[in-house]
C-alpha cells in the first residue's frame, strides 16, 4: 500500500497531476453498450487481455471493435460482445487462424468492415488528426472497395487528377492498450521492439485506458531511452497495473507468448464442450482469479509445484517456461 | 495417386534421370523463388512462409547482396542466418510496423505472399473462400495484400499446385490482379507489377496475353500436363517450357550448411 501511495501522482513530487490509476472493471465501468472500441497491439501480441477478459465479465454489449486483430477479437467474439469488426486480419501469429473469430464469420454472427492494414492505420490516423478522410492508394483495384460499399474515391484537385481511396476517419470512443510501464498520470512506456500503433489508437479515442505490466514512478520512465515515451498522459483516460495482463499473448521483452496456453486456447475453441471447460476453468472469475489459474496450470505443468499463485508477477511468469505439450494434450484429452 | 505421391514420383523420376541429381524439390524451389529477387538492389525482400524465406536469404548471400532482410519482427538484420533460429547478425536498422507501411508505399519493396487462391490475371485471396458476407472458411483476412500489390513488386509461393489453387476467379481479391489493376483506373495499375508465382512444380510469370499467367519452367522431373492438370483456367505456353535451373554447389551448400540445416524445408515440399 506504500508504493501504491509513492507512485500516485500528486504524491510522487508535490504537483497536483491528476491521477489515473484504476482497475480493470473500473475501465469497464466507463464503457457502454454500443460503443466504438480500439485494441491495441497487433495479433496475438501485446495485447491488452486483462482489460478484455474484464468486458467479458460486464453486461457490455453490442460493440464495435477495431483491431489488429488476435485473441482479443476472438474472446469477445466468443462471448457475443461484438456487433461489427473493423479489422484487417485476425491472427494468432503462431498459429495463423483463429478459431473463434472463423466461428462467428462463418455463421454470420458479426458484421464486417475489412479493410487492408495501411488503410486502418490511415483511418485511426485522420480520426486523430480530426480530418474527414485522408487519401490512399492502397484499396484500389481490390474487394475492398467491394464489400465495404459505402467507400468513395477522391480525386487529387492537383494536375495529377489520380482518383484514390478517401479512407474515412475512424474515431473511437474508447481505447484499450497495454504497455511495459506506465506512470499513474499516463505517461506509458513500450519497452519491446514495435509500440505498433497503440498510440494512432490511444489519439483516435475520446478516452484512452491504458493497462501495464507495472506501475512506476515518472522518474524512471526517461533511463530507458525518450524514443520509448510514445503514449503520453493527454492521451490517456485511465491507468491500470495489470501484471501478466497481456497474457497469453507477448509482452517482449517481460515475457514471450504462452505458446502452449494459445494452443491450448485453439484446441478448446474448436469444440464447444471443451470450450465451456476452458471458461469455466479460466473465465469464470475475475483477472486474480484467471492469473491464479494459470499460474496453477504453470505449476502443475512444472510438476514441482514451485511457483504457486503468491510468487504471481510479470517476472516469474515467463510464458517460455511452460511446458508446452502439456496444456494442449490436456485440452485435446 | 493423391496429388502429393504423384508429386513425389515425379520427383522420383527426376532425381535418376534429370540435371538435379540428388538435389530435393524444396531445393529447386528456394532457388526459384531466391530468383525472384534477383536484380531488385536495395530494397526489402519479405517473404513470407518457409521457403520463400530461404530463398530471399539466398539472394542476399549470393546474387543480391544489397537486399534488406528482417528477423521476423521489427529489426533489419545483416548476415546470412538459418531458418527458425534467432537472427545473430547485426542490426542494421529499426522497422516497426509503421516505418513498413511508409516503406511500402514508397515502394521499396518486394513481396512474396502465399494466396490461398490465384486466377489468371494474378488477383489473390487470402482472405477468406466463399461468400464474403458468410464464408464457408474464414482465413486471415485481406492483410496487407492490397496495399502491397499497388504499391511495389509482388510475388507468389505455392506450395501445393493445384485447381483448388489456381482458380479462375478467386471469391476475394485481397491482391491485386492486371486485370482488376486496370479496370481501377491509372492509380491502382501505376506501380503494379506481380514478378512470379513459385510452386512445387513449376515457375510462372505473366508475361502471357493482356498479363495472363505464363509456365516459365517447369521443375526437373515434372511434366509441362502436370502443371497444366494442376491449373483450373488455361495457361499460357510459349514453345518448349525449360527446366528451372538447379542450385549451384555454392547455393547447394548455403542452403544445406547455413540456411537450413535442419531441414525444415523439406516438410513444405516434398520429394
Amino acid at each position: 500500500m506504500l508504493r501504491w501511495l509513492k507512485l500516485r501522482g500528486a504524491v510522487d513530487d508535490g504537483t497536483a497531476v491528476a491521477d489515473k490509476w484504476m482497475s480493470e472493471d473500473d475501465v469497464v465501468a466507463r464503457l457502454r453498450s454500443g460503443m466504438t472500441i480500439g485494441i491495441g497491439g497487433w495479433g496475438s501480441r501485446r495485447k491488452p487481455m486483462s482489460l478484455v477478459r474484464a468486458i467479458l465479465r460486464s453486461d457490455v454489449r453490442d460493440l464495435t471493435v477495431v483491431s489488429y486483430g488476435g485473441p482479443d477479437v476472438g474472446l469477445l467474439c466468443a462471448a457475443g460482445k461484438i456487433r461489427r469488426l473493423v479489422y484487417a486480419f485476425v491472427s494468432l501469429d503462431s498459429i495463423s487462424l483463429e478459431p473463434h473469430f472463423q466461428a462467428a464469420r462463418q455463421r454470420a454472427a458479426i458484421e464486417v468492415t475489412e479493410y487492408d492494414e495501411g488503410m486502418l492505420q490511415w483511418a485511426l490516423y485522420a480520426a486523430s488528426c480530426r480530418l474527414p478522410f485522408l487519401p490512399c492508394r492502397a484499396g484500389l483495384g481490390s474487394d475492398v472497395l467491394t464489400v465495404n460499399p459505402e467507400l468513395r474515391t477522391v480525386r487529387s484537385p492537383y494536375a495529377d487528377g489520380t482518383e484514390l481511396v478517401a479512407v474515412p476517419a475512424l474515431p473511437l470512443d474508447a481505447a484499450l492498450v497495454h504497455l511495459n510501464r506506465a506512470d499513474a498520470t499516463g505517461n506509458g512506456q513500450f519497452l519491446g521492439d514495435d509500440l505498433y500503433f497503440d498510440d494512432l489508437f490511444c489519439t483516435a479515442a475520446e478516452h484512452a485506458y491504458v493497462s501495464c505490466e507495472r506501475i512506476v514512478p515518472t522518474s524512471e520512465l526517461a533511463a530507458g531511452g525518450l524514443p520509448r515515451l510514445r503514449v503520453h498522459r493527454w492521451m490517456v483516460a485511465g491507468v491500470v497495473e495489470a501484471p501478466n495482463g497481456a497474457h497469453f499473448t507477448s509482452c517482449a521483452p517481460d515475457y514471450d507468448r504462452d505458446e502452449g496456453f494459445q494452443r491450448a486456447y485453439v484446441a478448446a475453441a474448436r469444440d464447444p464442450a471443451e470450450w465451456s471447460r476452458f471458461a469455466a476453468r479460466y473465465l469464470s472469475g475475475d483477472e486474480h482469479a484467471y492469473q491464479a489459474a494459470v499460474a496453477a496450470q504453470r505449476a502443475a505443468a512444472l510438476g514441482a509445484g514451485t511457483l504457486g499463485a503468491g510468487t504471481l508477477g510479470a517476472g516469474t511468469l515467463g510464458a517460455g517456461t511452460l511446458g508446452a505439450g502439456t496444456l494442449g494434450a490436456e485440452a485435446s484429452a | 495417386m493423391t496429388g502429393l505421391e504423384a508429386v513425389g514420383a515425379a520427383a522420383a523420376v527426376g532425381a535418376g534421370s534429370g540435371a538435379a541429381g540428388d538435389v530435393s524439390r524444396a531445393e529447386i524451389c528456394v532457388v526459384a523463388c531466391a530468383e525472384a529477387w534477383r536484380g531488385d538492389g536495395e530494397i526489402a525482400a519479405s517473404p513470407m512462409g518457409l521457403i520463400p524465406t530461404a530463398g530471399a536469404r539466398l539472394a542476399r548471400a549470393t546474387f543480391e547482396p544489397d537486399l534488406l532482410l528482417t528477423d521476423g519482427e521489427a529489426r533489419f538484420v545483416a548476415g546470412t542466418w538459418a531458418l527458425g533460429r534467432p537472427a545473430p547478425g547485426p542490426v542494421e536498422g529499426w522497422i516497426p510496423f509503421r516505418s513498413v507501411f511508409d516503406l511500402l508505399w514508397a515502394g521499396r519493396r518486394h513481396v512474396m505472399m502465399t494466396p490461398a487462391q490465384i486466377d489468371r490475371y494474378g488477383n489473390a485471396n487470402i482472405s477468406a473462400i466463399g461468400d464474403h458476407a458468410r464464408p464457408a472458411r474464414q482465413l486471415l483476412g485481406v492483410r496487407g495484400a492490397p496495399g502491397n500489390t499497388v504499391n511495389h513488386p509482388t510475388s507468389y509461393w505455392v506450395p501445393r499446385h493445384q485447381p483448388r489453387v489456381f482458380v479462375p476467379r478467386v471469391d476475394m481479391v485481397c491482391g491485386v490482379g492486371y486485370d482488376s489493376g486496370r479496370a481501377a483506373g491509372p492509380a491502382a495499375a501505376a506501380f503494379l507489377d506481380l514478378r512470379r508465382v513459385v510452386t512445387n512444380l513449376a515457375v510462372l510469370d505473366f508475361g502471357g496475353p493482356d498479363h495472363a499467367l505464363r509456365l516459365v519452367s517447369v521443375h526437373p522431373g515434372v511434366a509441362v500436363d502436370e502443371v497444366v492438370a494442376a491449373t483450373g483456367f488455361e495457361l499460357a505456353i510459349d514453345g518448349a517450357v525449360p527446366e528451372t535451373r538447379p542450385p549451384t554447389p555454392a547455393e547447394l551448400r548455403l542452403i544445406r550448411e547455413v540456411i537450413d540445416p535442419a531441414g525444415l524445408r523439406d516438410g513444405e515440399v516434398r520429394g
